[in-house]
């Protein structure tokens, strides 16, 4: 057990947690920030993707023992003051989604992506994107979106 | 609805903004009450084995373990087989590596994961059966074989100027849903249940679970309001999971929770049914088909599951959109020790349209002509060559036009002379293209499953609308759709229907959100609802203000009649002041169809849906590595309630399609032990792995000839199967290493390994 503190969107805590406990579960079970979405268990298809200290991390394999001091944007954070990140109203508005158990990771790589490249080229967000696995549509409509929103940003 | 008042709209998906910002809920989000426990389940290490013993002592004394349940936990039936017994919730024997044998609760997820390990078996191992082949020679099936007949297939083959002979195998698919099997059941007061479940099908997971425990269906309530994918996954496959997460809770008097690790949900369920078929056909010099003699074998699994149906729909589509006079087909459902093969999109369909594809690709090759040409010069006609081999009369085909327009848009034929200039250029790289059409039938098979239940409320003191039916969002946009409908038929704005998590309660005895048909069904109930009400409602004002014999206009929030004109909350408000009631159940059977599975022959669809696509792709022969470069696809959607929503279904089918024939791979051990259990090692298709240009298009003229909701036409499993170009596309490729003179031997999926080893029996063959 180790007592961590750290920053989730926005709100500061601090925490008594086992050692092995991962971030994905912390997020899920302890706050329950059910919006980071567990696909694979093993770090291969995106659905628990989060920020960490601003670098988009695979929840489900990222221990929180590690993120002691660190700041954690989740998908429930990414809008500010009620209104959608512009990654967010794209998705919606391109039909980025379908059955949505992808959305929340596929956006929030999505999100990192364009903080750090401002007009990626397509070829850019695919290969950015190639750790988020979609089975539902075809990720056009995903790519049309990263692509809309980063002309928003 | 006011007859030609169709809906036209892009709108979002009803739960996007809930997506986009996490906060629509699937099973596993659900708020749990306190003392809530979570389940894992312990399953068999041998494919097939006698189960001498099984000792759970140190399962039992294992941290946080609050309860362990076996085969002697179930009062009632211990099968969750849908149709046929065969898949025992905790078997005697096992008859698959990863069968369940028993499950248990306790405080954490990961300590019942861990629990769950420490269990001490013993088995006596007995040879299992693990492929088709081997079924087949030791006659190892699940159910009896089907013959079936149409004209004189031998003599036709017998008397036509060509002949050829070969087989084919298309590959099994994982259904990998990005939320994997999910329960989540808590007790209520006298042994009801509430259970959550990810499923398709809640229904009859009421049934299945109110049989396991000896109880009436009545104290079970079955709740479902998403779930996350599925393409046929939950249509059976969640039951065993709903049911243990249920005897859990039984044992423990507490809420419990089952989600299932990815891996062990893939060890677990069944998939698609791989196909091997060998095939005889006789032709002219046109490439005209004019016998076909065809035996279709699929691999089942260990039990019946939907395996009847699936490969009846496989025999129903193996003429996709080509007419055949002359049919001779064999089917051979074989048992083996492997997880029980199950539904997923397209539901043998594609199996059997890829078979029949195959054979017209050989035979094109083997004329030395150009296969979409041999494809058309097949096709099913209007008004003579239209009698399907099942003796069914097509009545709205439009392949031709469809087919036609596609070929100019795609510029198919000027790319192929391209192609074959690329090819002649470069030694290592080469292209191919290919074109193929889709035909596929509209109903459930199984004629009383094709029929659908709603429940529509409106709330007297704002009119606000409530919608319940049978159907399940799955992704496919249907509660969507469904409130398209709704806000269409009374003149509302969309923001004022709202649909509900769909629950046995509400609405029994429904049918899995299946065959294409969910929107179809539950939006047709769910209009047949509203009509009544609006029958009250014009009932009420023609008794109150004289007026004779006018049916009320429905629209932007008013409701006019002959000589009055309503605002509808006013109208809602009086009717209710007046006792007319505002709430109806409504009811929605499929008109016309019928089907006599004994003797083949009937009218199983009520329609069909069509489309092409024409596919380029690009391989590397000295390691086998392709891409698609481009795709263009022209489908038919009827006239589409919400366009952008079937765009999505005809671009993701694709996509999956693609999936199943290229990158897909499921594979055993000769042990039956499954290899393919994680994404590391089983590849689904990725963003990368689109098409670099990708057309995909609605037929603008598309309108369904039958009454259907808005004459649409459903786009749930139809574009899966245009990736059938792809596949052909590949071969075309291999082809052209030997001048397109030899026919390449390829079995789906075309992995990088299966086209190094098609490129070597090719030049093998040269060598000859």
């Amino acid at each position: 057990m180790a007592v961590i503190n750290i920053e989730i969107n926005g709100k500061k805590i601090s925490k008594e947690v086992p050692d092995n406990i991962l971030l994905s579960d912390f997020l899920r079970e302890r706050l329950t920030l059910t919006g980071t979405h567990v696909g694979c268990d093993t770090s291969q298809c995106g659905a628990c993707v989060v920020h960490l200290n601003g670098n988009s991390v695979k929840s489900c394999t990222t221990l929180v023992a590690d993120c002691d001091g660190a700041k954690i944007t989740t998908i429930e954070g990414l809008a500010s003051n009620g209104k959608m990140h512009p990654v967010q109203e794209a998705f919606k508005k391109h039909h980025g989604l379908q059955c949505g158990f992808c959305t929340p990771g596929m956006v929030m790589s999505a999100v990192d992506l364009l903080e750090k490249k401002k007009n990626p080229s397509e070829q850019e967000i695919r290969d950015w994107l190639e750790g988020n696995i979609c089975r539902c549509t075809g990720y056009q409509g995903i790519v049309a979106a990263v692509k809309d929103a980063a002309s928003k940003m | 609805m006011k007859i030609e008042n169709f809906i036209n709209e892009n709108r979002p998906h009803e739960s996007a903004i809930k997506h986009v910002s996490g906060q629509a809920h699937y099973t596993d989000d659900i708020p749990e009450p306190p003392g809530t426990l979570y389940g894992a389940i312990g399953w068999s290490k041998k494919s097939h084995a006698i189960i001498k013993k099984i000792n759970l002592d140190e399962v039992i004394k294992s941290e946080g373990v609050i309860a362990v349940v076996t085969e002697d936990d179930i009062v009632g039936r211990n099968d969750v087989g849908p149709v046929f017994d065969g898949d025992p919730i905790f078997p005697k024997k096992a008859e698959y590596y990863g069968q369940p044998l028993y499950a248990v609760a306790a405080t954490t997820t990961e300590l019942a994961r861990k629990a769950v390990l420490k269990a001490k078996i013993s088995y006596k191992t007995l040879k299992p059966i693990t492929t088709i082949q081997e079924a087949l020679k030791k006659k190892s099936f699940v159910l009896k074989e089907k013959i079936i007949k149409k004209g004189e297939a031998l003599k036709a083959i017998e008397n036509s100027p060509y002949r050829l002979k070969g087989n084919f195998t298309t590959g099994s698919q994982e259904h990998f849903a990005l939320e994997g099997q999910a329960a989540f059941v808590i007790p209520q007061e006298d042994n009801d249940f509430k259970v959550f479940s990810k499923t398709q099908h809640p229904s009859e997971t009421q049934q299945i679970i109110a049989k396991m425990l000896n109880q009436k269906s009545n104290t079970i309530t079955v709740e479902t309001r998403r779930i996350g994918g599925s393409f046929g996954g939950t249509e059976t496959q969640s039951f065993i999971f709903a049911a243990i997460c249920t005897l859990l809770a039984k044992k423990t008097k507490r809420a419990v929770k089952l989600r299932i690790d990815r891996d062990d949900d893939i060890i677990i369920t069944g998939k698609r049914h791989d196909f091997y078929s060998e095939y005889e056909v006789g032709f002219d010099e046109l490439g005209v088909i004019k016998g076909l003699k065809l035996k279709l074998a699929s691999r089942c699994g260990i039990s019946p599951d939907l395996s009847g149906a699936i490969n009846d729909r496989a025999l129903l589509h193996i003429d996709n959109a080509y007419y055949l006079e002359n049919v001779l087909l064999e089917n051979y459902l074989c048992k083996t020790n492997t997880a029980s093969n199950t539904a997923f999109r397209g539901f043998g369909g594609n199996q059997g349209m890829m078979a029949i594809e195959n054979i017209i690709d050989h035979i094109a090759t083997s004329l030395k002509k150009d296969s979409a040409e041999i494809r058309r010069r097949n096709f099913y006609q209007k008004k003579k060559k239209n009698i399907t081999h099942y003796n069914m009369k097509i009545e709205d085909n439009i392949i031709q036009e469809i087919f036609d327009q596609l070929i100019k848009s795609s510029n198919y034929k000027s790319r192929m002379q391209n192609i074959k200039k690329f090819n002649s250029e470069n030694k290592y790289i080469k292209k191919g293209i290919a074109m193929t059409p889709v035909k596929f039938g509209i109903s459930f098979t199984t004629w009383h499953l094709n029929q659908a239940g709603a429940l529509v409320h409106i709330y007297f003191n704002d009119g606000s609308v409530h919608v319940n039916t049978g159907a399940i969002e799955m992704g496919q946009g249907t509660y969507t759709k469904i409130a398209q409908l709704a806000a269409n038929a009374l003149g509302l704005p969309f923001n004022k229907i709202k649909v509900s998590a769909t629950r046995t309660d509400k609405v029994p005895n429904t049918s899995a959100s299946a065959a294409s048909s969910t929107t179809d069904l539950n939006g047709a109930a769910t209009l047949n609802a509203i009509s009544k009400i609006k029958k009250n409602l014009s009932e009420y004002v023609k008794r109150k203000y004289k007026i004779k014999n006018s049916e009320g206009i429905y629209e932007n929030g008013m409701v006019k009649f002959k000589g009055k004109i309503f605002k509808f909350n006013k109208l809602i408000k009086e009717a209710y002041l007046n006792r007319v009631s505002l709430s109806s159940s409504g009811f929605y059977a499929t008109p016309k169809i019928h089907f006599d599975k004994k003797n083949f022959k009937g009218r199983p669809f009520l329609y069909f849906c069509y489309s092409a696509a024409v596919s380029e792709v690009i391989i590397d022969i000295l390691t086998g590595e392709n891409k698609i470069l481009r795709a263009d696809i022209l489908h038919d959607a009827g006239r589409a309630i919400n366009p952008a929503i079937e765009m999505g279904q005809i671009e993701g089918g694709f996509v999956q399609g693609a999936g199943w024939l290229g990158c897909e791979e499921v594979n055993w051990k000769t042990n039956g032990q499954i290899t393919t259990h994680s994404p590391s090692t089983y590849k689904i298709p990725a963003v990368s792995d689109m098409p670099e240009k990708f057309n995909a298009e609605i037929f603008k003229k598309g309108k369904n000839i039958e009454n259907v909701i808005n004459k649409s036409k459903t786009t749930g499993e139809p574009p899966l199967m245009n990736a059938m170009s792809v596949f052909f596309a590949i071969k075309n490729a291999i082809a052209s290493i030997r001048d397109y003179n030899i026919n390449p031997k390829l079995d789906a999926p075309a992995t990088p390994e299966r086209i190094l080893m098609s490129i070597k029996n090719l030049k093998k063959k040269y060598e000859k």
